[in-house]
């Protein structure tokens, strides 16, 4: 297997954890703010430089260089592939964006020593795959959410009890499923097990309502930490896609695609702030899932161009709407707040990211939701047109969103409710990933195309050295097949 | 430099045009930067003057040179070589897209000279000026559209930029309020006119136009697909050109558009985004050709849309609106004429309208002083005298008002038959779940359900 140039991935996960060791010492909130700024930037470097050495070596898969933990286990613990190489820059992006909009309004409920933790966790989940150490990273992930919410006095029932189930169904399918499964030989009861815990975790309907309750009882970033890296569509391509047989996948999506609507739906009912985003989020997450379970090159590469595109959007959209919230308190969506003439930075913010989250013309999801619905409509043309459905839903809530939070009436401030130098950087980051990825697509549609290609490769269901099947019709442009 | 490559260059410039004013304006505001009114009104004219004479130049050349379709390619966009999946830019220059492109150019050139003065020193000015950019885009992207996609991505940036000029003045609930509606519309139409995409890519296997509606120049070209297969993508189209241009059911939109600024309100929703619908169904032309069924469909639809956009405009009371039904009339009848095939004559139409109806309509806030000066001049009141011994109205004369003061009802139609069962469904869904997490919780499970409307703000706790 290559090499990286630097242990990139043993530091992109060591790192934060020292960060999180130290910054839950401190005493001092502003103090510990300002070094987990620090930690989670120097992160996000660690992990953007091995995604730029990955992309030099021109492999499908890399480990470490100096790699420690092989040279103590003899045994490969950390790689990336082409799969995972874009999502660990996007994981640190996540949290350091995140720590950097926490406002002193909310330093005292938002603990960053384990938000810290988290990163670290997350990185090692996605700089892994053996299954076993995927499964023990995600049940350790779980935790932190739990102890904020047993720290709130908050109850914990909903949450524990669908995670345990999430937790329980994983480990029983990957021990039946064995170290031998592959999809010629499907293991049917333990890749239903597999799937049910993967999907459970990305709160696919009916067993969602965690997700909900989380974003209800939970800060919101800490809420917004644990649903926007999409760990449960990560557990489908690691452990169910490996093994699942294409028919069960393909079926599975339809019970994505129903998700997809449904949340849609229910984003457009929604009272509380946070809710709507949960379920806006879960709509954009589900369409994600059933990209991957097409298992067609075309939509698998669709479904991870929209994992990033939604990965960005959904983080730039929850944030905006986290720091209104630090401004205002909790916002209920029920009346006007006419906020816009006070915090335009965050409206257009808000604005661009919901937009970016449809695939609005000229943002980052534009060509990747295409390329979604060419990929299902290929599969099953009747789904496409129910994800057309769904993004129209989602672009209806969008706009209701923001006119309800910036517009409709005038807001009197006493206090200046302007941007914080950390907040502006964070939302100029946003827009120049938003738009430029919208305006120059090329580089991450063929990337991604690459990496689905690989997956259906080492799936068999791709034959590398064969080119694709030649029909006589030319696709000209984005929407045919 | 031959006439070709001329043109190709100048094809460039018509679209980078558009697309510099909005960058102009856009990143000065994304760094937080006020561009002063003076500085943001020269970019406006600069960009507009510029795009306008290029596509002038360009009518020009064909003209002279007797050349009726000139396709400017800017390449892939993306391309997926493996899969055949391939997003080409393609803008196409012929007898339909050069006169609206110039008549944009021109509209929009008048009304951002109208607005300048309109809005000087308005807080929103600088708002307002870079939606009218979007607009302004979208509006030629739409126009040179060589692909379906092209068109799709020109068509969605008219959508939302209409729809938060609709809810320009955003500090009141009302216009809020419809420019939401508007945009549901919108989006409506979009799923419309994409799944209507998604259906022409399987039946033709591409999204070029060539494919779909021939290679001849405009309207010459015949389409080679099925009748059948034409009435069910043309259906489609039908239903998202009826949605943007505000026809029969979804005129509702149309006065609620009136809330936004005059010019605003002259330009997008009197002249030209009310008549992109008629404009796509144009492009399609040859498509409508292959299905009769389907010509009878847009027919009827025109007529309709016509008849009830007359009637309703003789009963308002406010002026915008009176003009925004009787643009509603004139787009009824374009579209009767594109379903006759008097392509041409639904072409001079429609630019003849568009001009006529931003006259009206950046004339409007002046109406009265005009009707005064009117009457100065000739000297007498200019009211029509009542006839002293009018008959009763009949009782069908007295429900044909009442239909048309309350606009046919096709607002509350709509909430009543899809708006209402559809939120009804879903917060049904809604309390299901809250019961089901009660129930987990053993106890109230929902925070939010205490957040009241208008909650005190941190400040005010402060």
């Amino acid at each position: 297997m290559n090499e990286l140039h630097l242990p990139w991935l043993e530091m992109s996960v060591l790192i934060p954890l020292c960060g999180a060791a130290w910054v839950s010492q401190l005493k001092n909130r502003d103090r510990a703010r300002t070094i987990s700024i620090v930690f989670s930037v120097i992160t996000l470097v660690c992990a953007v430089g091995e995604w730029i050495d990955f992309s030099t070596l021109d492999s499908y898969g890399a480990h470490d260089h100096w790699d420690v933990i092989q040279a103590i286990f003899h045994r490969d613990v950390f790689v990336i592939d082409e799969l995972s190489a874009p999502l660990l820059p996007l994981a640190a992006l996540l949290y350091m964006t995140t720590i950097m909009t926490t406002l002193r309004t909310k330093v005292n409920r938002f603990s960053f020593g384990w938000t810290l933790f988290s990163e670290a966790v997350l990185l090692a989940t996605l700089s892994c795959k053996h299954p076993w150490m995927i499964i023990a990273l995600l049940a350790i992930a779980v935790i932190p959410p739990w102890l904020e919410l047993r720290h709130r006095n908050q109850n914990t029932n909903v949450y524990l009890a669908h995670m345990g189930m999430f937790i329980g169904l994983l480990v029983v399918g990957q021990f039946l499923a064995g170290s031998n499964s592959d999809p010629t030989s499907p293991p049917i009861v333990a890749g239903c097990l597999l799937t049910a815990g993967a999907l459970i975790r990305s709160g696919i309907c009916p067993l969602h309502c965690w997700m909900t309750d989380l974003f209800e009882k939970a800060t919101f970033g800490t809420a917004l930490l644990f649903v926007t890296p999409m760990t449960g569509a990560y557990a489908v391509m690691r452990l169910v896609l490996p093994i699942a047989p294409a028919w069960a996948l393909q079926s599975i999506a339809i019970l994505s695609l129903t998700t997809a609507v449904y949340a849609a739906g229910m984003a457009l009912v929604q009272r509380d702030s946070r809710r709507f985003f949960c379920y806006l989020f879960l709509s954009h997450s589900s369409l994600v899932l059933v990209g991957l379970e097409m298992v067609t090159p075309l939509g698998l590469a669709g479904a991870l161009c929209v994992w990033l595109s939604v990965g960005i959007s959904m983080l730039g959209f929850g944030l905006a709407l986290r720091s209104v919230e630090a401004r205002t308190g909790r916002l209920s969506l029920a009346g006007f707040h006419g906020l816009y003439e006070h915090v335009p930075f965050l409206a257009s913010m808000f604005l661009l990211t919901g937009l970016a989250s449809i695939g609005f013309p000229g943002t980052i999801g534009f060509i990747g939701t295409e390329l979604l619905i060419e990929g299902a409509v290929e599969v099953y043309p009747h789904v496409g047109l129910a994800i057309v459905f769904a993004t129209a839903l989602n672009g209806i809530a969008v706009v209701k969103a923001f006119f309800h939070v910036f517009t409709g009436t005038r807001h009197t401030a006493s206090i200046s409710m302007g941007c914080r130098w950390t907040e502006r950087v964070t939302i100029l980051l946003m827009a120049i990933l938003i738009i430029g990825g919208g305006l120059i697509p090329q580089p991450g549609v063929a990337s991604r195309y690459h990496a689905a290609r690989a997956v259906l490769e080492h799936r068999g269901i791709v034959d590398a050295s064969q080119p694709p099947i030649d029909d006589d019709s030319e696709h000209e442009t984005g929407l045919q097949h | 430099m031959t006439v070709d490559s001329t043109m190709w260059y100048l094809g460039r410039i018509v679209v980078a045009s558009p697309a510099f004013v909005l960058l102009a304006l856009g990143l000065p505001m994304l760094c937080n930067v006020r561009l002063s009114e003076k500085l943001q009104s020269q970019i406006t004219k600069f960009g507009v003057t510029l795009g306008l004479l290029a596509a002038t130049t360009i009518l020009v050349l064909m003209l002279v040179t007797g050349k009726r379709h000139v396709p400017v390619e800017l390449g892939h966009w993306v391309t997926i070589e493996e899969e055949h999946f391939h997003f080409h830019l393609k803008f196409v220059f012929d007898r339909l897209s050069v006169p609206f492109t110039i008549l944009t150019f021109i509209l929009c050139g008048t009304v951002g000279a109208f607005a300048n003065v309109y809005l000087h020193r308005d807080a929103g000015y600088q708002r307002f000026f870079l939606l009218y950019a979007l607009f302004l885009l979208g509006m030629v992207i739409s126009s040179l559209a060589g692909t379906i996609e092209t068109l799709f991505f020109g068509w969605e940036l008219v959508g939302l930029s209409s729809a938060l000029l609709v809810a320009y003045f955003h500090e009141r609930p009302g216009p809020v309020r419809n420019g939401h509606r508007v945009w549901t519309i919108y989006r409506i139409a979009d799923a419309a006119f994409l799944i209507a995409a998604l259906t022409m890519h399987h039946l033709t296997g591409a999204g070029d136009f060539d494919r779909m509606i021939g290679k001849d120049s405009w309207p010459m070209g015949v389409s080679a697909i099925e009748p059948w297969q034409a009435l069910a993508v043309g259906s489609l189209l039908l239903l998202a050109a009826a949605g943007k241009s505000g026809m029969v059911p979804f005129s509702g939109w149309l006065p609620r558009a009136m809330e936004g600024p005059t010019p605003s309100s002259a330009v997008f929703y009197g002249a030209l985004s009310v008549h992109l619908g008629t404009f796509l169904l144009l492009r399609v032309s040859p498509l409508l050709a292959a299905s009769l069924t389907l010509r009878i469909l847009v027919i009827v639809l025109g007529l309709i849309s016509a008849v009830f956009g007359s009637m309703t405009s003789r009963v308002q009371s406010d002026v915008k609106n009176a003009l925004a039904f009787a643009s509603l009339t004139q787009v009824g009848i374009i579209t009767v004429e594109i379903g006759l095939g008097w392509y041409y004559i639904a072409l001079i139409h429609m630019i003849g309208h568009a001009c006529l109806r931003t006259l009206q309509l950046l004339r409007a806030p002046s109406i009265l002083k005009d009707r005064q000066m009117l009457e100065d001049a000739v000297g007498a009141r200019l009211d029509k005298k009542k006839p002293e011994n009018a008959p009763p109205p009949t009782p069908f004369q007295l429900w044909l008002y009442q239909f048309a003061m309350h606009r046919g009802n096709l607002d509350s139609m709509l909430d009543g038959w899809v708006v209402r069962p559809f939120l009804w469904m879903f917060r049904l869904f809604d309390s299901f779940e809250r019961r089901w997490t009660n129930f987990l919780s053993g106890g109230e499970s929902r925070e939010s359900d205490r957040l009241s409307p208008y909650s005190d703000s941190l400040e005010d706790v402060i």
